[in-house]
């Protein structure tokens, strides 16, 4: 624990789990469910910006995963861009989008907010499945293989490489900006709004900034993931998919970015496990999910840390 | 006539149709005390909250050195110089003691993005900087024994002495305190007293809001006396305590 609350302690200990990872569980279907967790990670860690940090919430962020997602696959399936320009693209036009809409939305406070970054989710989500002669409209389109000045990765171990670097990047980057000034600025914001106004910080501007920097993090992650997967539906932009990602912040623990981490771990393991429990997999998945926010409120990580300290303690 | 600190004129603010403030004229020299008192529901905090930025004047002009500076957001007063603490505590209670404090400085920390972001060795001195000042500040106002401490944990008076300490961590010029002794025993009282006067003795003009008439009689030497959100009488605490006006608007004679 000690090492964990450190500043690069936790970084280098996940690094190391991540280099053991691929000799412990080599074969291609879990490497697959790692790749996976780590794609939500990285959406989860940039949202945790937004929701643990800064207190907003935003029911929307599965939209600019979506783009992220369609950009890519359009940009490089129609128009035969590079994988990298198309990637670049999508997180500025996505970036631009967000810096745009930020203004407005996160004038607005609690439930308003709620309201407000979900009909934007759904905005994109409905453009995705309805302009089918650029998307492929419900049934979604095929992306071309992810292509890196000549190089391709190719399997599940080349991609768990690639997604591995970056989800200890976002981990870092997040970090780095949490514990600066910036950051500080953030977390008053969601302690009091006017003492931080006060304190002559520029609070929209401090909103703005997080809520594009998370739109930036999910839209990587689903241009990335598209190239991945080799297929976008717009379900990927869905309402029900921002709220799982909400999920991921909210039950790993918000304000904790290694709960955020493990929240994704969680929210993408329990499908996988409770699958053989066919028909009463979500009832299970609901129980599970309202158990551990009834046991542990602040979230898993938090939570569990509190327990080991009071233990230790006692 | 020499340009005032600050200077109030014709100001006003209404909700609706309630007068919170009318027509308040008055001018803050620079290096004094002043007080604002008046019986509840004078005006008192909803003139603070005008001059912070809280609120949008309805009518009138608030002059920071001769700068219109009426209807400035608070992050733009305080680059101006111009800091304040609240009646009801506003302490950010998801943060340690020491950050809360921090966070006063935040207009003098390095705060670009990038470098932020990658974490460059600037960032982290002028944070380092940061928090020693934060750490000294936090024993100018008595709060030394909570450094390490979660402000969530910390009892009431010394946040109370920890908001003064955000305040002051921003290097205002004029600082405006809304009833710090409110909730605070007579040993807190005098406490605040003290820091009080030392902040004074830095040469920042303080203004409070005040129901404790000692404090302010001890403490200003210049007091603005508000009722129904009109100025009844300003002047030396001395004045002010003859003022007939005054003792009927206190003792409610006619």
């Amino acid at each position: 624990m000690k090492l964990l609350d450190s500043r690069y302690g936790g970084l280098l200990l996940l690094a190391a789990g991540l280099l053991l990872l691929p000799w412990l569980a080599g074969n291609a279907y879990l490497l697959d469910v790692a790749n996976r967790i780590a794609i939500n990670a990285i959406i989860a860690v940039g949202l945790n910006l937004l929701i643990g940090y800064a207190g907003q919430i935003s029911l929307g962020h599965a939209g600019f995963l979506g783009l992220g997602a369609y950009a890519s696959a359009i940009l490089c399936g129609s128009y035969d861009w590079p994988a990298w320009l198309a990637l670049l693209s999508a997180a500025a036009g996505v970036a631009l989008l967000a810096f745009l809409v930020a203004r407005p939305i996160l004038r607005l406070k609690g439930h308003y907010l709620a309201m407000a970054t979900l009909g934007l989710g759904m905005i994109v989500s409905l453009v995705l499945s309805n302009e089918s002669a650029l998307t492929g409209g419900p049934d979604g389109m095929a992306v071309p293989g992810l292509v890196l000045f000549g190089w391709e990765p190719q399997g599940e171990r080349a991609w768990y490489w690639i997604f591995a670097t970056l989800l200890l990047l976002a981990i870092w980057l997040a970090q780095n900006l949490i514990d600066s000034p910036l950051g500080r600025a953030l977390r008053a914001v969601h302690g009091s709004e006017v003492a931080a106004r006060v304190a002559g910080v520029d609070t929209t501007a401090c909103k703005v900034q997080v809520f594009v920097i998370s739109a930036v993090f999910a839209a990587i992650a689903g241009s990335l993931s598209a190239h991945y997967t080799g297929f976008v539906t717009p379900g990927q932009a869905s309402f029900l998919h921002s709220v799982e990602l909400v999920t991921m912040v909210v039950i790993g623990g918000m304000a904790s970015t290694y709960g955020a981490v493990l929240g994704a771990a969680l929210m993408t393991l329990l499908p996988q496990l409770l699958s053989g429990l066919e028909d009463y997999e979500m009832l299970v998945f609901g129980l599970i999910l309202m158990v551990s926010m009834i046991v542990l409120p602040q979230g898993l990580l938090p939570g569990l840390r509190g327990w080991l300290q009071t233990r230790r303690a006692a | 006539m020499m340009t005032a600190l600050l200077e109030l004129e014709h100001l006003s603010k209404s909700f609706g149709g309630v007068h919170a403030v009318q027509d308040v004229s008055y001018r803050i020299e620079a290096g004094a005390v002043h007080a604002v008192i008046g019986p509840n529901g004078a005006g008192k905090t909803t003139l603070f909250n005008l001059i912070s930025g809280v609120y949008t004047p309805s009518r009138g002009h608030i002059r920071l050195r001769g700068e219109e500076v009426g209807g400035l957001p608070p992050n733009r007063l305080a680059e101006r110089g111009l800091n304040r603490t609240f009646q009801n505590l506003q302490i950010c209670m998801n943060l340690t003691a020491l950050e809360n404090v921090m966070v006063g400085a935040h207009l003098q920390l390095d705060r670009r993005f990038l470098p932020v972001l990658l974490r460059l060795p600037a960032i982290g001195r002028s944070d380092r900087r940061a928090r020693e000042r934060a750490a000294e500040l936090m024993s100018f106002v008595g709060c030394g024994a909570y450094l390490a401490a979660e402000a969530a944990a910390m009892p009431y008076g010394a946040l109370k002495r920890l908001e003064i300490a955000r305040a002051l961590a921003a290097e205002p010029q004029i600082l405006f305190l809304d009833e710090p002794a409110a909730g605070l025993n007579a040993t807190e009282t005098a406490e605040l007293e003290a820091v009080i006067r030392r902040i004074a003795e830095r040469g920042i003009t303080v203004v409070l809001v005040e129901h404790d008439m000692k404090l302010v009689m001890n403490l200003a030497e210049h007091i603005l006396v508000l009722d129904y959100g009109r100025k009844l009488a300003e002047g030396s605490p001395a004045e002010v305590r003859a003022n007939p006006d005054v003792i009927a608007a206190y003792l409610g004679a006619a």
